[in-house]
């Protein structure tokens, strides 16, 4: 395949798309945050005032100040810098659990949807298996199997999010299955899973840019769920739910530790929700009413 | 009494709506639906109210009803009054909800187009019954129940007493309009609005709902408007027959003057895409379906509003004003400013 | 309607065989011995040898997994690495505190969700419309380890007003029935414990509930909103009912419907939340049960409590989808 120029009308009419995207304040609010939270994974040690690790027992459990907005923790570590540096781990566990939830489902859908007969049926009732665990205690299981741990926290939320994506792109590869010139291209000996992927990857681009961006915030929280029950990244990472957790043994004297880094979660999830609903209603203009 | 109306009604008058315009807000600006609609109905008798979707015509019945949703809709202006069981003149454009309730339901019942959805999919049919009569006519339930299965039998519906707990799912399309009508007479109403109630029935059933509302209204003495968009079906019951078209009222008349001496081009049209019945075969046009669209309420023609569908348009003169309404024979009322022409052409085709 | 719910029971079983085998098998094939785990690296090979056979783990796979399950059935997980108890007494123990909470949880999202939801629907896009759909917007983003923590933080310990963890005060216990601690106070009947009891479980309810109370006042408005428009309800206002009865039985009796569902699909948002909610108020139950099993890798708790977790989930959803064929008569007389 070729990598074609952008031209000037495509890039005209992705312009008007994103204009139009974005002509509710609450898109706008959404893409605000996630802008803000992806600028600051890159800009995190340019912009962040402290290390996110060095300790300074001087200036221990610091109440919020000039010098320390967010305040310090009980190692005296800036607790701003530590959430700066803590999108990091949250864009990693986007870019690992809900891609590999996307990988993996896909792949699942695709064959399930190929190859149909038993080869479906017993992927589908795998993925009814894995619904019909309770999402946290599925991933908790995974977590007690592979051992705590940042990267096994993240696999498991991403195992979590597989059977969403495998039902997605499976009704995708049945839609596209028995259309006209699917049946056309096999009659005349054209490669047939060939025709279908160039078919259905177009397709399922939307529907999965808009699952993905809904559940990047899900994820965001999820991880930090587990890390906040020691499951997932241990300290001193500035993972926010593992700063939460150390946050709550002082947080009745030193509320600002857990604080900030909670609202930071809370933040990103409203940022990915309000941008996934609206690419969903600029997708579906049907939902826009409601 | 609020909304008591003091302007003369004529004795025999039920009901008689005077200027009527209903307006919705869209959003592309102010949209008139009913558009200066005046009529009347007598008692037991019965008015068909002939358009296509989008000429105004079940507008205007939800507006004698009370049910125009407000937002978007409202009437704008005019009045309908009508004369209750207890002889009063009310004019329902200004009664307040409570009264307004009293009396829909009540005194003037409707039934719909779609017996599928109009009944309430998790309710009985004899409990759906029940509502209205407990609610009008204060029955107990048992009371409420016997009247449910003596209007089921009324509508001839077989084993009306094991129907009334039936869920609407598990009756006919032919069986739930029958149940619809029982529903909407268990109040014993004085006048009857049935919107197209035939249109998403078979044909056999068609005749058989049909035959059903004039045995019942002559039994019940009561008025019934009845709204289609079949001529066909006009044929069948009408004693007047008033023609709309994008809000307007453009022809009305006597059923027999509509069916002979027809005067607006549109009515013409109609009259000639159907199969006309009690017509010798040879002498009846071929049919001719209108050509066109009915037009937008948001973007209406200049001038006569179906100039631009007409065979008869001249130019300058049809896309000019709005023709008024005007007499062209006794209580007969043409919306066109070329009927004398068209009424002359007609009476020579005859002759030859 | 009985054909329907054998069919169910039949897919219900399956289910739980599947549940059961992903159990099994993350416990038992991924990485990791657990005989070494157990007895540390320093085991040696004899001591390693005869714990293995202990456990049944030199038996080829499937047999394992058919002890597993037939153990399984009779409730028999073996014993806690920690307690030396049955591994299921105290995931028996435990679950009355997680029933409790859930029940607490979705009785609060209900009670606030569906009138929250209703009035909302009655003038969509009012200015009380527009505060529900954004407060609810902030409820179903909200990180509740860091919501409860703001909670227990404002209420307990600034206002003051409420206890911030744990069922009861140290000390106080009303006698063992349910072990639900409101039910047994009632049973005691000691009004002041039931009143102590209700205290402690404010605070944990309303956190765990929060989402579910966004949740199911946005799908109540919306399901109120598309009903609001059907035929039928036209029919009904046709026939004069006063329009509180047209809303109430003919517009949220439909809505409530596939309201019913996503209140049924709450619940493994709920019994996911109780393991973070449980830690954060401490409270002994089931999620709290499992984190610390799963700390100190006491495998039998781990797996009992996760099969029984995950029981319940199936068997609530089971009896939810009955519900909902319960409340439509189109699909209970299919």
């Amino acid at each position: 395949m070729t990598v074609t120029a952008v031209t000037p009308t495509a890039r005209a009419a992705w312009t008007k798309g994103a204009t139009k995207l974005l002509r509710r304040p609450t898109a706008r609010l959404g893409a605000g945050i996630v802008a803000i939270f992806l600028l600051l994974t890159v800009l995190a040690p340019l912009l962040a005032p402290y290390s996110p690790f060095d300790q300074d027992f001087a200036a221990a459990l610091q109440p919020p100040s000039a010098a320390h907005p967010f305040g310090t923790d009980q190692y005296g570590r800036d607790v701003l810098s530590r959430v700066m540096y803590g999108t990091r781990i949250a864009l990693l566990s986007i870019l690992v659990a809900d891609g590999f939830g996307l990988v993996v489902g896909t792949l699942l859908g695709l064959i399930a949807g190929f190859y149909g007969k038993w080869v479906d049926s017993t992927v589908m009732r795998i993925v009814d298996v894995l619904l019909a665990f309770p999402y946290l205690l599925l991933a908790l299981i995974i977590v007690a199997a592979l051992g705590p741990g940042l990267l096994n926290s993240m696999i498991a939320i991403g195992v979590v999010y597989t059977p969403q994506y495998a039902r997605l792109i499976r009704g995708q590869v049945l839609s596209v299955k028995t259309t006209e010139f699917v049946l056309a291209a096999q009659a005349i000996g054209a490669n047939r899973a060939r025709i279908m992927l160039r078919h259905i990857l177009p397709n399922s681009f939307t529907p999965v840019l808009v699952m993905g961006t809904l559940s990047a915030g899900t994820v965001v929280v999820e991880t930090a769920g587990l890390s906040f029950l020691g499951m997932g990244s241990q300290p001193p990472s500035p993972d926010w739910g593992a700063v939460l957790a150390e946050g709550q043994g002082y947080f009745l004297t030193a509320w600002w530790i857990a604080t900030f880094p909670g609202l930071a979660i809370f933040a990103v999830v409203i940022g990915f929700n309000l941008l996934g609903d609206a690419l969903r209603d600029h997708f579906d203009p049907r939902r826009r009413k409601e | 009494m609020s909304g008591t109306v003091t302007t003369p009604m004529t004795e025999n008058r039920l009901l008689e709506v005077r200027d009527l315009t209903v307006e919705f807000a869209t959003e592309e600006g102010i949209v008139r639906a009913v558009d200066d609609v005046s009529f009347h109905i007598e008692r037991g008798e019965t008015l068909v109210v002939v358009g296509e979707s989008g000429s105004g015509k079940s507008v205007t019945s939800l507006a004698v009803m009370g049910l125009v949703a407000n937002p978007p809709g409202r009437i704008a202006s005019g009045t309908i009054l009508l004369r209750g069981r207890d002889g009063a003149v009310r004019d329902l454009a200004r009664l307040d909800h409570t009264a307004l309730r009293q009396i829909r339901g009540n005194e003037i019942a409707m039934i719909f187009q779609e017996p599928m959805t109009s009944l309430n999919p998790i309710y009985t049919i004899g409990d759906q019954i029940i509502e209205a009569i407990r609610l009008h006519q204060g029955k107990s339930g048992r009371e409420a129940f016997a009247r449910g299965v003596e209007m089921l039998e009324l509508l001839g519906i077989p084993e009306p007493a094991r129907r009334m707990r039936s869920y609407p799912h598990q009756m006919s399309g032919g069986m739930r309009q029958r149940a619809m009508i029982a529903m909407a007479l268990s109040c014993r109403p004085t006048l009857l609005i049935a919107d197209e109630p035939t249109t998403a029935l078979d044909v056999t059933i068609q005749a058989q709902i049909l035959e059903l509302i004039k045995r019942l209204q002559s039994e019940l003495g009561m008025a019934v408007i009845f709204i289609t968009h079949n001529l066909g079906v006009a044929a069948e019951i009408a004693d007047r027959i008033m023609v709309m078209y994008a809000g307007k009222i453009v022809e009305a008349g006597p059923a027999r003057a509509i069916f002979h001496q027809p005067r607006m081009p549109y009515t013409i049209g109609l009259l000639n895409s159907v199969p006309r019945l009690g017509i010798d075969r040879a002498a009846q046009h071929e049919l001719v379906a209108i050509s066109g669209n009915v037009p937008s309420p948001r973007d209406l023609p200049s001038g006569c509003a179906f100039h631009p569908r007409c065979s008869h348009f001249a130019p300058a003169l049809c896309d000019g004003e709005i023709p008024p309404l005007e007499t062209s024979a006794p209580d007969h009322f043409v919306r066109c400013l070329r009927w004398r022409d068209i009424a002359q052409q007609g009476s020579s085709e005859e002759r030859r | 309607m009985i054909q329907y719910v054998i069919r169910r029971l039949i897919q219900l079983i399956f289910v739980l065989i599947g549940v059961s085998l992903v159990i099994f098998l993350t416990m038992h094939v991924l990485p990791g011995d657990v005989a070494t785990m157990l007895l540390g690296d320093r085991a040696t090979n004899l001591q390693l040898e005869n714990l293995r056979r202990q456990l049944g783990l030199d038996q080829p796979i499937y047999i394992q997994y058919l002890r597993f399950a037939i153990g399984a059935i009779q409730g028999d997980f073996g014993l806690s690495l920690r307690s030396n108890r049955p591994a299921f007494d105290d995931v028996w123990t435990a679950f009355p505190v997680t029933i409790q909470l859930s029940l607490a949880a979705l009785a609060f999202a209900i009670a606030v969700g569906v009138p929250l939801g209703v009035v909302a629907a009655l003038r969509p896009l009012s200015r009380f419309d527009n505060i529900v759909m954004t407060v609810t917007l902030f409820g179903v983003s909200m990180p509740i380890f860091w919501y409860g923590l703001m909670m227990i933080l404002v209420f307990g310990a600034f206002l003051d007003w409420l206890p911030i963890g744990g069922l009861m005060p140290i000390g106080v216990e009303p006698p063992r029935v349910t072990g639900m601690s409101v039910v047994d106070s009632i049973i005691a009947g000691d009004w002041n414990l039931v009143i102590t009891s209700l205290r402690h479980l404010v605070l944990p309810a309303c956190t765990l509930g929060t989402i579910p109370v966004a949740i199911i006042t946005r799908i109540t408005r919306s399901e109120m909103l598309s009903m609001r428009s059907h035929d039928h309800v036209r029919t009904a206002r046709a026939k004069g009912l006063p329009e509180w009865r047209v809303v109430l039985k003919h517009v949220l009796r439909n809505a409530l419907i596939p309201v019913v569902t996503v209140i049924g699909l709450q619940l493994g948002l709920l019994l996911s939340g109780a393991v973070l909610t449980e830690t954060i108020f401490s409270l002994p139950g089931l999620g709290r049960l499992m984190i610390n099993a799963i700390l100190a890798r006491d495998y039998p708790v781990v797996q009992a409590a996760a099969l029984f977790t995950a029981f319940l989930f199936v068997v609530v959803n089971l009896f939810v989808d009955l519900s909902y064929a319960w409340l439509d008569p189109r699909i209970r007389y299919r």
